[in-house]
């Protein structure tokens, strides 16, 4: 059974315009969007800015309310659940933040951040359990416990990014959630939180729903990826299928704007003409047919389903094949 | 012949007496009109710094040139006067930044700005004619229409091309471009990347491009210079060192960056993290984090010595890594 089933997955935001807010409109941030993710395992996620991929990887932990479908955890819908069943269920489900600056209380030390999360859930009730389970969770994020006293601005970026990987590790989650955890650091950091965080996985069979905009790391860290456009997954299958033989333009797009080091690699170019268009008011039938180098009439009229290329790899454009 | 650009062993620091903290330790480099150089490194490393220098732009105080020159032109900007300086700025050399949304001004037309930047540096060409022709030449559709539209009317990448115009519109000789893409997309930040090289072939301006990304350099660069704790550590023509670079830490940093189609098993990381400014290692900078470092690493400040003609690298123990051999796997299109 899958540990997280997402169907039909919609948030939609209601945004006001005008005296005394007159008229409504909607950004569909996530419009209808299915995913399932087995134990242990690890799905990517990529888009760019804007496409909604944070606004889902919310909805699965439930930081937002959905405006309708399903969110199933171990085949319980969380999407209806509330105060202390929520809590209880949340302890399954952690998020590993984008800024670790923002998303740590800079008047705690590391031991009552840490901590803070035993205590909501009990888990160490005792002090001295206390204590040695938050330096048992430095220790796994590779820290000492000297650390453990110190404050936030005391770390530097990727120490912080540890921090809260200790902070979500210490509910024991079966599932992560982790929002573009290495682009605020810096380049030479990146690869120790990513080889951390696969260690982590593997030793604890978490399964991980990893965000990131930059296609070459969910790659390498994803064994499934999902490529996200205007609210809708636009393609999804195998990593290693996705990037080498990508069946949705948008994808082929974003392989081949990703920068590569070697001078000699023979790569051409899709250039993208336009803009990303409002989630307000999306194109319709296919939403990339605007910038679509390969767009035929019917695109701009029959909104083409996620169907089956070939086994296991999915894409939503009427050309692929 | 002179150089375009020539910066001699710049130092600068920030604060005083013993609280002096240096970010740029020596840094030269030079420029040849119609060049491009890309200076690659991390957060801390002075590349920024080094940049800004180059109009004087790092206020004074809080940071003292501390010692060097930056010959423009072949006259020493550090010894101009604020005439003389406004002369260069603009006319000479023009500036991109990061954040296009940080540096536009929010309650003026695009159009506007760009005129004013016109009326500054060519009154006679302030017209609204020149400023849509500024616009075609940086790839805004519509600008007849685009001219009258408000900053947040724009996306990230049409704002940065109204920068990009912006600071053409002076003719300047020499374009600083620092991290122009890091805010926007991968896809946007292609066509910037492309657009920068456009220019660069029809304008024959020299461009210093600052950057963390190694992958930019090859779409763009002529010369690399790659900088860590405020010093240069490897210098070198753009693609030499991106087939082979010699210094630990760039043959660290490009291993550590997961390459598409090139599924690894688990990345070659840099242990530790960036030093802070005023926090340097003795000897080697880089020496707690290298894979080659040997006990003298951490007594003797290395020099940056020539290994081959044109290129420079501040390691005695330098070596090729069999690892990176311009193999990348190539990614089909």
């Amino acid at each position: 059974m899958n540990l997280l089933e997402v169907r039909n997955l919609k948030v939609h935001f209601p945004v006001t315009h005008g005296v005394f807010s007159r008229s409504q409109d909607v950004v569909r941030a996530v419009d209808d969007v299915s995913l399932a993710i087995a134990p242990g395992e690890t799905v990517g996620l990529v888009g760019e800015s804007g496409c909604g991929k944070t606004t889902l990887g919310r909805a699965v932990v439930r930081l937002i309310e959905p405006t309708s479908g399903k969110v199933l955890f171990d085949g319980e819908d969380i999407a209806g659940l509330t105060g202390s069943t929520l809590r209880a269920r949340r302890r399954n489900f952690q998020m590993i933040f984008q800024d670790p600056y923002g998303s740590l209380d800079p008047r705690m030390t590391v031991a009552r951040i840490i901590g803070e999360a035993l205590d909501i859930h009990r888990l160490a009730p005792e002090p001295a359990a206390r204590r040695r389970r938050i330096e048992a969770l430095l220790a796994e994020v590779g820290m000492d416990s000297s650390h453990a006293q110190r404050y936030p601005h005391e770390l530097s970026g990727g120490q912080r990014q540890r921090i809260g990987i200790a902070r979500a590790l210490a509910l024991e989650p079966r599932l992560m959630v982790c929002d573009e955890p290495v682009s605020a650091l810096d380049v030479s950091v990146q690869a120790q939180i990513i080889n951390l965080l696969e260690d982590l996985q593997r030793r604890h069979n978490m399964a991980c729903l990893f965000i990131a905009h930059d296609i070459a790391i969910v790659e390498h860290i994803s064994r499934r990826v999902l490529v996200m456009y205007l609210g809708r997954i636009v393609e999804s299958g195998d990593a290693e299928a996705i990037c080498h033989f990508p069946k949705h333009p948008y994808t082929q797009a974003l392989i081949s704007a990703v920068p590569v080091i070697d001078p000699d690699s023979r790569r051409r170019r899709i250039l993208l003409s336009g803009e990303l268009p409002s989630p307000i008011h999306p194109p319709g039938g296919c939403p990339f047919h605007p910038r679509c180098p390969v767009a035929e009439p019917r695109c701009q009229a029959e909104v083409p389903p996620l169907r089956e290329i070939s086994p296991g790899h999915h894409a939503a454009c009427h050309l692929a094949s | 012949m002179m150089s375009l650009l020539e910066i001699k062993n710049l130092k600068i620091e920030f604060g005083r007496g013993l609280d002096a903290r240096r970010a740029v330790d020596g840094v030269s480099l030079t420029l040849e009109a119609g060049e491009t150089l890309c200076v690659v490194g991390e957060s801390g490393s002075g590349k920024t710094v080094t940049a800004l220098s180059i109009a004087r732009l790092v206020p004074s105080p809080p940071a003292r040139y501390a010692g060097g020159e930056i010959l423009l032109q072949g006259r020493d900007v550090l010894k101009m006067s604020s005439a003389e300086l406004r002369g260069i700025r603009g006319r000479v050399v023009s500036y991109v930044f990061q954040e296009p949304g940080a540096s536009l001004n929010p309650v003026f037309r695009v159009g506007h700005q760009i005129k004013e930047s016109l009326q500054l540096h060519r009154p006679d060409a302030a017209t609204d004619a020149e400023v849509i022709h500024l616009l075609q030449l940086v790839g805004i559709p519509a600008p007849e229409t685009r001219i009258k539209n408000y900053p947040h009317e724009m996306s990230g990448g049409m704002q940065q091309r109204i920068m990009i115009a912006m600071a053409l519109a002076s003719q300047p000789r020499l374009l600083v471009a620092d991290e122009p893409t890091t805010a926007l997309d991968v896809t946007i930040q292609a066509e910037i990347i492309d657009l920068l090289r456009e220019l660069k072939q029809r304008l024959g301006m020299a461009i210093v491009l600052i950057t963390h990304n190694l992958g930019i350099v090859a779409d763009l660069a002529d010369r690399v210079a790659v900088m860590y704790a405020g010093q240069i550590v490897e210098t070198a023509p753009a693609r030499a060192l991106l087939k082979q670079p010699l210094h630990p830490y760039t043959q660290a940093l490009m291993l550590s960056v997961p390459g598409l189609g090139a599924r690894s098993k688990r990345l070659p990381a840099i242990p530790g993290s960036v030093p802070q400014l005023g926090a340097f290692p003795s000897g080697c900078r880089f020496h707690p984090r290298c894979a080659r470092v040997r006990p003298d690493c951490s007594l003797e400040v290395p020099d940056l010595f020539e290994v081959e003609p044109g290129r420079w690298v501040r390691c005695p123990y330098w070596g090729y890594e069999p690892r990176i051999c311009g193999s990348e796997s190539e990614v089909p299109a």
